[in-house]
């Protein structure tokens, strides 16, 4: 075999914040969107890391 | 206690006269109003009424109303103080979104002497002599101390029994010092005036991670950077009895006007007005509703006879705002003496430095 599929660059597994219970879910490519804790399959994606500025007016 | 009728405001049931005072050149003839600094220092009174920690209540007479309000409007608009300007945001997971939690932030009134710091100019990058820098981290938990077994004797718990760091306060600003600060305000801490503002409300797991840059500024840019709460005047008010009141009705004649006001000789059975409460008036023109009381008296104010009432809130004390606005005022004059000087010698104002007026041949 030559060629294949590139390796994919070690990805961090995405945490997401269920909109019911709050509690974190890792969700990796194609799982079901569904909350480990309580089943709920609303999910939301955490707030950035990076700095944000603001004047404060 | 006669005052001079041309100083008087009068005050009818339904308008008021005499509002502008007459006291200039041309009005009265064989009468010289020409400006005079020996009269005006004659007639010029300050009386402090009343000081406490936040407040002062002064009496300013001999002035034009031109300068009072000027006055009340530095105070409120020009003098400067220093506040938070900008915010950098790395957390902020409660429910108060970013810019409205800036915002606030940026409300807090700083106990800084503004003194000790330099105005930032547009573009200039932060150094420690123009600006403050401030830390704001908190975190919010379940109180491990409050379990099921709690619930029994506390069925109602409070959100401080239920949780650690609910509120983000305003005392959980947290300065950093950052080069000679530390010694420049070492006999004066930095920090918020008051250290129970509320800024956010967390429960557990919301965070908030932010740091701050104060700059010094004035409230004419922001009302952020205004060091009063209030700034106001009103001028004194006067009563004349000008035919005794009935004595039968004595009650219902004190009953017309602020508490202490009127003073009631039981024993003489007179009615007076007390000058030292007369101040107190709200001038509410109740006594000239009844038409007994209307034709015996007459309401009228001080025109010259400014109270200012000033509460601050900023490091400076309340009794150095007026000095404070002064200063300002004498700055504006100069700017303006030496851009008249300029103008009379026919030259082009802007050789010094900082100076923004520039006035050009025609």
């Amino acid at each position: 075999m030559s060629g294949g599929v590139p390796m994919p660059a070690p990805r961090q597994d995405m945490e997401y914040l269920c909109a019911d219970c709050g509690a974190k879910n890792e969700i990796k490519p194609r799982e079901p969107i569904r909350c480990r804790e309580c089943g709920h399959r609303i999910m939301y994606k955490k707030r950035t890391k990076r700095m944000v500025q603001f004047e404060a007016r | 206690m006669d005052i001079h009728p041309r100083r008087l405001v009068g005050i009818q049931p339904e308008r008021v006269t005499n509002v502008s005072s007459t006291e200039f050149p041309g009005h009265y003839p064989d009468e010289d109003h020409s400006w005079d600094l020996d009269k005006f220092k004659r007639n010029l009174k300050i009386r402090v009424q009343r000081l406490s920690q936040r407040s002062i209540e002064f009496d300013l007479v001999g002035v034009d109303a031109s300068i009072a309000n000027a006055f009340r409007r530095i105070m409120i608009a020009e003098v400067p103080t220093v506040a938070i300007e900008h915010v950098y945001v790395f957390n902020n997971t409660t429910v108060i979104q970013d810019e409205v939690l800036a915002h606030r932030i940026g409300l807090v009134p700083l106990d800084v002497n503004p003194t000790k710091l330099d105005a930032k100019e547009p573009g200039e990058s932060p150094t420690d002599r123009n600006t403050l820098e401030f830390k704001l981290e908190l975190e919010c938990k379940q109180n491990p101390a409050f379990t099921k077994a709690s619930l029994a004797s506390n069925p109602n718990p409070s959100d401080k029994d239920l949780y650690i760091n609910h509120e983000l306060l305003s005392s959980h600003l947290v300065w950093q010092p950052v080069g000679e600060q530390a010694e420049r305000f070492a006999d004066c801490p930095v920090k918020p005036l008051n250290p129970n503002i509320v800024l956010a409300k967390l429960r557990p797991g919301q965070a908030v991670d932010i740091t701050l840059h104060a700059v010094k500024g004035i409230a004419s840019d922001h009302a952020k950077w205004s060091p009063v709460a209030t700034a106001t005047y009103r001028l004194h008010p006067n009563v004349v009895i000008k035919k005794p009141i009935p004595f039968e009705r004595a009650e219902e004649f004190a009953a017309c006007f602020s508490k202490g006001v009127v003073k009631i000789d039981k024993k003489k059975r007179t009615v007076s007005i007390d000058p030292h409460h007369l101040r107190n008036d709200t001038v509410s023109r109740e006594v000239l509703r009844d038409p007994e009381f209307a034709s015996l008296v007459e309401l009228s104010r001080i025109r010259d006879h400014f109270i200012f009432s000033v509460e601050s809130e900023s490091a400076y004390p309340p009794e150095q705002l007026l000095v404070e606005a002064i200063n300002v005022m004498q700055e504006k004059v100069a700017a303006m003496k030496a851009a008249a000087n300029a103008l009379l010698s026919g030259g082009v104002v802007g050789e010094e430095e900082g100076d923004d007026v520039v006035m050009e041949d025609a």
